[in-house]
């Protein structure tokens, strides 16, 4: 197990590195001049080649990229800027702070965004999906199958503003969607977080109800669940330890990557409800041209997705242990 | 759910088809003899949901084809702000003076708040822009997913090593926030950083970026089919006779391939209309003046609440359209893959 994660984890710093010089090489690879932004208006030729100095943009694109790898491990110095700390991700331009700063700033907002939508979406989607298995063919299966394919159908930068409009305006049953941290004030951080959840899981709650019922029905079909039944087991505990085990894999793997993805910011949903996440934060960034900051945000988004990859196959190992890891 | 009739027909089909396959081609002294693409018609003929969806998809493609007609038939364009000419359509909050986002049997529709757009007309011509987007965007991504996947899985080795590991790292970008990122550096290879960005620059933007990102996952696919077929007889066979490389690829393996092809396609048609309405609700795809389906949800939620009629049609049609394309694809997978389970 430890030689498994040791390999998988120096393979995925491996493929960090390529994604950071790839987008390194692409955003820096277009003639736009950051150093006119943090000039202002009144600027003179002396002080644009001071401030390119100061942010260490006069020097060529590998060796800005070697300075920025350099500074991710031992910090860096932006003279006339400021200092940036040990594991330092650039400067931004636009905002004059460090970018890893913001980033942790933003970071809870989306945690609890992403976290919250999975727990509804697991819980809805993964019931639907059990009850429609055990009810195959009747009427409660085929509103599920139906419900889950029109799911699916729905986008959320429509879905969220027709909730909006009705739910919150007209109706006054869900508070504005904003984000209040948990430590300052748990209530109003659920009422303020509940209808992004509910929009958010709409569209995943769809994915794994149609996911959960057709891996449990051919689980359900295999022949070791029979001879539990034939053995005595009750219905009960066959479905959830006989069935519902085996039919768990790719569940567990899907919720693994989507967990991943939606980590690296719900960028519509965020949009959507004016939730200032990380995805926002990109949005922004993309507008202002900030491209250390975006460059942050995608080092940051493709780690959480590669991480969650490895901890899915960890975990898969321990729920098939026909599995093995090398 | 008719079990009868296609449970006592499936074993006849499946002879026929085997029956079909070891005759050559050129056999038709029997009045029955069937190809599997006849087959899958049949099959599909048969399912009335995909049918129906069909249907509603080939209306959306039909009006976004004639939307010029259309709007010339009903005399008004989604550019002209009917507004400035008639104050009265709009109230003293700019908003639309008559009921239901003032729907009329002048403006079908109704008019768009502030600048007094004619509604019906956008969304017609709107829904032409996204699907040309993705449309497009579906075949580059179609093209360049085959290249790719049925050159590695045919070369193998090397070429494979590499395809796969770019494959990997492609897969591993968080696809959303590379297309928002990625926009501006495609407009920046051709525009200079203070220059307007024209239409036609942004959407072909929009399909490269698109297709960049989408062609790994069909070539992933197809070069896993492509190792199955690689070792099969068949093509040992047409290695031995001496076949051309061009030839064991266009005639021996392609045509093995076309069923992933075309449902892969049919997934991400969707999905790309989607993903191209959300980027310009985002505000780094299409804007303003540009009728677009995702430009009139980004117009709509800035007044969504005084005037939710014009966030519905936009937001209603694209549910259906995506609905009805989903349908559509599942029907089409059960008519050429009928042994797929769900």
């Amino acid at each position: 197990m430890s030689r498994f994660l040791v390999r998988r984890v120096l393979g995925a710093l491996v493929i960090l590195l390529i994604i950071s010089a790839i987008t390194f090489g692409l955003f820096y690879a277009i003639p736009r001049d950051p150093a006119m932004m943090s000039c202002g208006k009144n600027c003179t030729p002396d002080m644009l080649a001071q401030i390119r100095h100061n942010l260490g943009i006069d020097h060529p694109i590998p060796v800005q990229y070697w300075d920025w790898l350099k500074g991710v491990f031992v910090g860096r110095d932006y003279a006339g800027f400021g200092n940036c700390n040990a594991p330092c991700l650039g400067y931004s331009f636009a905002n004059r702070e460090p970018v890893l700063g913001t980033i942790m700033d933003r970071l809870p907002t989306t945690l609890s965004l992403a976290f919250g939508a999975a727990v509804v979406f697991l819980i809805f989607g993964v019931g639907a999906g059990m009850l429609a298995a055990v009810k195959q063919g009747k009427f409660l299966d085929k509103f599920a199958s139906s419900a889950s394919l029109f799911g699916s159908s729905l986008q959320i930068y429509f879905v969220g503003y027709v909730a909006m409009f009705f739910l919150v305006s007209k109706l006054h049953l869900f508070a504005q969607p904003s984000y209040t941290p948990f430590t300052e004030d748990p209530v109003s951080w659920f009422s303020g977080l509940l209808l992004p959840w509910l929009t958010l899981a709409i569209i995943f709650t769809a994915n794994y109800t149609r996911m959960t019922r057709s891996q449990l029905v051919e689980q359900l079909s295999e022949d070791y669940v029979r001879t539990a039944r034939a053995k005595g087991l009750s219905r009960a505990n066959v479905f959830f330890r006989f069935a519902w085990r085996g039919a768990m894999g790719p569940i567990v793997t899907v919720f693994g990557i989507d967990l991943g993805v939606l980590i690296g910011g719900a960028i519509i949903t965020e949009s959507t409800f004016s939730i200032q996440g990380i995805g926002r934060l990109a949005v922004d960034s993309v507008n202002k041209s900030d491209l250390p900051m975006l460059l942050g945000v995608t080092i940051l988004s493709a780690g959480a997705i590669v991480f969650f990859n490895i901890i899915v196959d960890a975990v898969y190992a321990l729920i098939d242990p026909r599995i093995r890891l090398a | 759910m008719t079990p009868p009739t296609p449970s006592a027909a499936a074993p006849l089909e499946v002879t026929d088809e085997s029956v079909e396959k070891s005759l050559s081609p050129s056999t038709t002294k029997g009045s029955e003899s069937r190809s599997p693409g006849r087959l899958a018609w049949k099959r599909f003929k048969r399912d009335r949901t995909g049918v129906i969806s069909a249907y509603i998809v080939i209306f959306f493609f039909v009006i976004a084809i004639a939307a010029p007609l259309i709007a010339k038939l009903y005399g008004k364009n989604p550019y002209t702000t009917y507004a400035s000419q008639r104050p009265e359509l709009l109230d003293a909050f700019s908003y639309p003076s008559g009921p239901n986002g003032g729907m009329s049997s002048e403006f079908w529709f109704g008019i768009e708040p502030q600048l007094g757009r004619d509604v019906f007309t956008f969304l017609l011509y709107g829904i032409r822009t996204s699907l040309g987007i993705a449309v497009a965007a579906t075949l580059l991504t179609t093209v360049v997913g085959v290249v790719v996947g049925v050159t590695a899985g045919y070369l193998g080795g090397k070429t494979d090593y590499l395809v796969g590991r770019i494959i990997d790292i492609l897969l591993s970008f968080p696809s959303t926030l590379f297309f928002i990122a990625f926009m501006p550096v495609v407009y920046g290879l051709f525009v200079a950083p203070d220059e307007n960005i024209p239409t036609s620059l942004r959407a072909i933007s929009l399909i490269l970026v698109l297709s960049a990102f989408g062609w790994a996952s069909i070539a992933r696919l197809l070069r896993g089919q492509v190792l199955g077929l690689r070792e099969r007889e068949y093509i040992e066979a047409a290695k031995v006779t001496g076949a051309s490389p061009k030839r064991i690829v266009f005639k021996e393996l392609l045509p093995n391939l076309w069923t992933p092809i075309i449902i892969q396609s049919t997934l991400m048609l969707p999905a790309y209309v989607t993903a191209e309405a959300g980027l310009a609700f985002l505000g780094v795809g299409i804007i303003d003046p540009t009728p677009d389906w995702g430009v009139m949800i980004q117009r709509g939620a800035q007044f969504y609440t005084e005037d939710l009629t014009f966030m519905l049609f936009p937001g209603l049609s694209m549910v259906i359209f995506v609905l009805a394309f989903n349908l559509l694809g599942d029907s089409v997978r059960d008519a050429l893959d009928p042994k797929s389970k769900r």
